[in-house]
């Protein structure tokens, strides 16, 4: 017998989201859910994103429609479960006391001081014509206050806000001001520590030559799925490398989930996530990264691959600098930087010899880490990239 | 295929991934990943349209001749002919 009841909230998708809008449902009451299904479409700043549900249940009501905006955390429906839900994942309104730890979607909604409303006094009531307007017009339905019936929005409350419409904000403009607020988050609070090592890549790249060799472009491997694998694999022995700082405290994940930053050709970019990268073949890593850049630009990511990097990488790819020094995406406590591959001279036993070398450049939390280790990680991360053949 | 069809079909090929590039965007002398912004997913992407649509397939090999319009050109006109 489902006996609890489980929101179902605008989700976080950054430390830099306050709102989104509800574009479309693909759940209609009583449709039975899944942990992991797509039940419905959001427009954020970071694009559209495919909504996933984070408990199993029956979809027993549906508070807003589509299209809405609303703030992070705004209750959009409710299931029915079985079983208790201990921690509401985008719940801002919930009791400090129950709920064990602040997860990193809470963090990322609570860092949002003064925008976090409660679930409860959120749900903006209008009328269909009246969101229909709202939409066209890029309005903000959550400041307009309402006259009708409980308070509900009706057109008469919209013709002076529509007449007093500020310039819209673009798409574009919006993502801008998005990295900004993480971005200032991050270097206002966390004191970065930064190292780099030039690693030598000649195997990795004559290894690569050799199984891309025969293959047709739908099969090749790029560097950087060799990349990802050898830092999941190094980081596992650094475990202060990986996880979250929250509430003046560090939590080490167990999980790699390496954020990938990709930007995206209109400008801005976008950072998804590989999920336990430590655990998928390159194989694997390669349809990994080949999906998510695709669904990065085409908009179709997950919420949860926008939500659960435990690490950032970030590669410059072969058009870039020669190197590239992090800004830590909070609540994380270290990003990756590869630069540009190039050929460069380097002495070996009072030789000069030709290499690949790519920079690589650790920007890390020293609340967490102290910069030995990351020095030590680079060096085994080095160590890794010389055996390519055994990734 | 006439040198003017086979240029339509790279940039068509080019505009499944990088939509906004038109033809007088490129310099046909100059990189032309550079020309377009293309990174490196973006270019197999690219190669694996231009295989689906003639039928060349452009080995990691022969990257170095192909890193112009002009060039690239020259390299499928050989295989085509």
């Amino acid at each position: 017998m489902d006996k609890y009841f489980y929101d179902i909230t605008m989700p976080s998708l950054g430390a830099d989201m306050t709102e989104g809008t509800l574009v479309e449902w693909l759940i209609n009451i009583g449709d039975e859910v899944k942990k992991s299904d797509i039940v419905a479409v959001i427009e954020t700043q970071k694009g559209a994103i495919d909504m996933e549900v984070h408990q199993e249940g029956t979809v027993s009501e549906i508070l807003v429609q589509p299209v809405t905006k609303v703030p992070v955390g705004a209750v959009l429906a409710r299931l029915k479960t079985n079983v208790e839900v201990v921690v509401e994942e985008a719940d801002a309104g919930k009791d400090a006391a129950s709920v064990k730890s602040e997860s990193p979607a809470e963090y990322m909604e609570n860092s949002k001081i003064g925008m976090a409303i409660p679930a409860s006094a959120v749900s903006v009531v209008s009328s269909p014509v009246v969101r229909k307007i709202a939409q066209e017009q890029q309005l903000d339905l959550s400041n307009i206050k309402g006259s009708g019936p409980s308070g509900a929005i009706l057109l008469r409350d919209i013709e002076s806000a529509l007449s007093v419409k500020s310039e819209s904000v673009t798409p574009a403009e919006a993502m801008r001001a998005a990295i900004a607020r993480a971005m200032e988050k991050s270097k206002k609070e966390i004191p970065h520590y930064y190292i780099t090592l030039d690693i030598n890549i000649s195997h990795v790249q004559q290894w690569l030559q050799k199984e891309n060799a025969d293959k047709e472009p739908e099969q090749r491997m790029l560097l950087l799925a060799v990349l990802l694998k050898a830092v999941a694999t190094t980081l596992i022995k650094y475990p202060q490398l990986n996880g979250y700082y929250l509430d003046g405290q560090y939590r080490p994940c167990k999980s790699i989930n390496i954020g990938n930053a990709i930007s995206l050709r209109e400008g801005g970019l976008m950072v998804p996530a590989i999920h336990d990268v430590e655990q998928m073949s390159l194989t694997e890593i390669m349809d990994a990264i080949r999906e998510i850049s695709s669904r990065s630009r085409g908009g179709h990511l997950r919420s949860s691959e926008l939500m659960d990097a435990t690490i950032t990488i970030t590669s410059m790819g072969e058009r870039g600098s020669d190197s590239v020094l992090g800004v830590i995406y909070p609540p994380q406590v270290a990003i990756i930087g590869f630069g540009k591959p190039r050929q460069m001279p380097q002495v070996r036993e009072s030789d000069i010899v030709v290499c690949d070398v790519i920079t690589t450049s650790l920007s890390a939390d020293h609340r967490v880490s102290d910069g030995i280790v990351g020095a030590k990680f680079l060096n085994a991360l080095s160590k890794k990239l010389q055996k390519p053949e055994l990734l | 295929m006439s040198e003017d069809e086979l240029k339509q079909l790279i940039i068509a090929a080019i505009q499944v991934v990088a939509p906004e590039i038109e033809e007088s965007d490129i310099d046909p002398d100059e990189d032309l990943r550079e020309e377009c912004d293309i990174d490196s997913m973006d270019f197999l992407n690219f190669l694996a349209e231009l295989k689906n649509n003639s039928g060349v397939n452009i080995p990691e090999a022969d990257y170095s001749q192909v890193t112009t319009l002009t060039k690239m050109l020259k390299y499928m006109a050989e295989r085509l002919s």
